[in-house]
């Protein structure tokens, strides 16, 4: 099928107003760095700098976890439930208000499709502030005893991937139950977690109650260590995990986990093929195939396996990689040129252990980083495509015959975060959800987010929940 | 002439049998004035990992079993312990020094911890899951799983009373167990062993193991296919199994400071520990 041509219909980026350079957010106001430490983050469908950002030294992270502290013991917990929900449901308002600002910062920093950042991520942000702002006067109800207290200060790092997504998943619950926290962005994208600052400031958010640190892993670092810490969450990959695991060890501080996946999504042979196909789809390259529980296995029935990976295929010709500020584009940029060198080794790799490799015939953008829809077949389970995360627009099919046997190589994996399920047979889409080991099984749908919907793994795909009442636990002392 | 009493050898409990430890060790264990009371197996490094692949076997049947099933069974350990109340009362007395009524009063309270547990087999869902108001088109509900094989390092004080309460919600939960008995205190724990493999509790769905900590909990710690880890006796060790439990990232209960009043009414915080949290969506349309 020939792709129709669109003529462009790029949204405008005069909406933001970016400084040329940024520094901390602590205590309420942005400082200077105390080394005077800085980094570049650029637009990686471009790779035109953006901003010139403040890299947070040990010494910062600790006046942001003092001012926490202060304002923790002398603001946060002693204000009424009732009055801190009130504060969340002011940012949740802005956010509404500054969603356009919001997207196109957040596709200019991230390299994601415009259409993307404004109808997923912006409105799950504010969507998420919302719910957990009507927690913040309820803990009491929320089945973890009858006076539930906050932990104290958090420290929380976040990936790249969903910049303003995660800090929303990480700051909203955490306020909601009294808790201050210091958060650390992914470095390449620090912009909309520096303009979430301006919005607790417009909100009038008490100073400290929220503190941005950018930086790279060794802010990071200083941060989890922190001895002034009572509570690290951490969203990114498995080994950084591991790291943080091992820095609280034998500590009374709290951690939640939320790490890698390599999630199977089942395909059997009653599907309706072309929504599992829109399914696999919005699977495995929403957001460049940059999500943690994204569909990167695809388990397809025997029987039906030739016409499904043909379908894919035609479906995956129409798709548009290009400008992320195009209102038309499906695929846009790999947020570095470091994601872009592990996707392209990881696709060698499976080339080279024997698997057969089809990319969508599209043409790629000069300069910044693009990698095209991808897909592998004659995929083996010993393969490491089939085995480790790539976090890109990479998809790796294998067969089955049996339930049995589907269920058995899905949960072959030391990950267990997320599983996709596709059958109009009922009975089969929950013995197969009984059995599966991971955290959110989508049946008949895939890559759904919502803040009541609580979401985390199993396995090494980390600890706790986020979302949901559960992940309120994740903030109070029980 | 009195009669000569047959003593009992005191075992591991494994995959539902009684080996000694494959090292052939055994050690002694005294009473609390320092009299001698019996050898205990010596568990190795090796009868751990048995106990870690008999708990994996038994993992699936035990999870899958329905949790009006895992009530009944559990149950059922309460009604055995009953009847071996003398027995338990005796060996909790000579083990912690303790007069027999207070020993007496630690078993009934262990046997009621057993009944407690066995009631949440089937309630700790309805607690902990939810249905979950999502804005959109779907039908979307959370529910608690065990998380798999659970390793148990059980207190040291509380040699029969202790070791039910931290047992007793890792299996009601639908986990297995590896535990690792109190190191002075053994043989209450190996009495359990034989009451549970004498009730309908299937073998490998707890496993005992009796030795030293230092030796056989940081192979627990460090094991593969161990999911979480009870470090409720570890005391100083804590910290170093916590490390080693870091490489396949299993989820950890830490100790308290002191070791906990038992006696006290147990809340399900245990409970929780060691459940993961599963959400399903499903579409709902024409």
């Amino acid at each position: 099928m020939a792709k129709l041509e669109y003529a462009p219909a790029p949204e405008s980026r005069s909406l933001v107003d970016l400084r040329s350079s940024y520094g901390l957010f602590i205590d309420g106001a942005f400082v200077d760095p105390v080394g005077g430490g800085a980094f570049k983050t650029v637009n990686p469908a471009t790779e035109e700098v953006l901003a010139e950002v403040g890299e947070a030294s040990a010494e910062d992270v600790d006046l942001a976890v003092r001012a926490a502290r202060r304002a923790q013991a002398r603001t946060w917990s002693r204000m009424t439930g009732r009055e801190r929900g009130k504060y969340l449901y002011r940012i949740a308002r802005i956010i509404q208000e500054r969603s356009r600002e919001l997207a196109v910062l957040e596709t200019l920093d991230n390299g994601k499709p415009i259409k993307e950042s404004r109808d997923v991520d912006i409105p799950l942000v504010a969507a998420h502030f919302f719910y957990y702002a009507g927690w913040a006067d309820k803990l009491a109800w929320a089945g973890f005893g009858p006076d539930p207290r906050p932990l104290g200060v958090a420290g929380q790092v976040i990936p790249w991937n969903f910049p303003l997504l995660m800090l929303a998943w990480k700051i909203a619950p955490a306020l909601a139950a009294g808790n201050t926290v210091v958060l650390k962005p992914a470095e390449t994208t620090p912009l909309t977690a520096l303009l979430f600052a301006e919005i607790c400031q417009q909100a009038d958010l008490p100073p400290g109650v929220v503190n941005i640190v950018t930086g790279a892993g060794r802010t990071g670092q200083s941060l989890v260590e922190h001895p002034g810490v009572d509570k690290v969450a951490f969203t990114g990959s498995t080994d950084v995990g591991r790291l943080i695991a091992r820095a609280v060890a034998g500590s009374s501080k709290k951690v939640t986990l939320e790490l890698g996946g390599k999630a199977a999504n089942i395909v059997f042979d009653d599907a309706p093929v072309d929504q599992a196909i829109e399914g696999i789809v919005r699977g495995v390259f929403f957001n460049q195939g940059h999500v943690c529980c994204a569909g990167t296995r695809l388990l397809v029935q025997e029987s039906v396996a030739d016409q499904v990976v043909e379908s894919l295929k035609r479906r995956l010709g129409t798709l548009r990689l290009g400008d992320p500020m195009d209102k038309n584009t499906d695929i846009g940029a790999i947020n570095s040129a470091v994601q872009l060198e592990r996707i392209r080794t990881m696709t060698d790799v499976g080339e080279a252990e024997g698997a057969q490799r089809w990319s969508a015939p599209c043409p790629l953008p000069d300069r910044g980083f693009w990698f095209p829809p991808t897909v592998f077949s004659g995929v083996s389970q010993a393969h490491r495509i089939a085995r480790e995360e790539i976090f890109g627009p990479v998809l790796s099919v294998l067969t089955f015959r049996t339930p049995k046997e589907a269920l058995e190589k899905a949960n072959n994996s030391p990950y267990g975060l997320s599983a996709g399920v596709w059958t109009e047979k009922g009975s089969l889409i929950l013995w197969m959800a009984q059995r599966l080991r991971a955290g959110v099984v989508w049946a008949n749908t895939f890559n759904h987010f919502d803040p009541t919907s609580p979401f985390g793994g199993y396995k090494e795909s980390g600890y706790g929940r986020e979302g949901g009442r559960h992940g309120l636990e994740a903030y109070l002392d029980v | 002439m009195s009669r000569l009493a047959v003593r009992k050898t005191y075992k591991l409990y494994v995959g539902g049998k009684f080996p000694r430890s494959e090292s052939g060790r055994s050690y002694e264990v005294v009473d609390a004035k320092g009299t001698f009371l019996a050898n205990a197996a010596l568990a190795s490094r090796k009868d751990a990992r048995d106990a870690v692949v008999a708990a994996r076997a038994a993992f699936a049947g035990w999870s899958g079993a329905t949790a009006y099933n895992r009530g009944q069974v559990l149950y059922r350990v309460a009604e055995l312990m009953e009847g071996r109340r003398a027995q338990f009362t005796d060996e909790v007395a000579a083990v912690e020094g303790l007069s027999r009524r207070r020993a007496g009063a630690a078993v009934d309270a262990a046997i009621d911890r057993w009944v407690w547990y066995a009631g949440w087999t089937d309630k700790i869902a309805q607690v902990t899951g939810s249905a979950n108001p999502v804005a959109g088109p779907f039908f979307n509900f959370s529910v608690p799983e065990p998380t798999g094989v659970v390793a148990v390092v059980a207190p040291q004080s509380s040699s029969l009373l202790g070791l039910v309460s931290v047992v007793g919600p890792v299996v009601a939960t639908g986990n297995t167990a590896v535990v690792l008995a109190s190191e002075s205190r053994p043989l209450p724990a190996v009495t359990l062993g034989e009451v549970l493999a004498t009730s309908d509790v299937p073998g490998g769905v707890v496993n005992l193991l009796t030795g030293r900590v230092a030796e056989v909990a940081p192979w627990l710690a460090s094991h593969m296919d161990v999911n979480a880890l009870d470090l409720t006796g570890a005391g100083e060790l804590a910290a170093e199994l916590e490390v080693a439990a870091a490489e396949n990232l299993k989820r950890v209960l830490r100790p308290e400071p002191d070791e906990p009043d038992w006696s006290a009414d147990p809340g399900t915080a245990r409970l929780t520990a060691f459940l993961e949290t599963k959400t399903v969506w499903h579409p709902a349309g024409l």
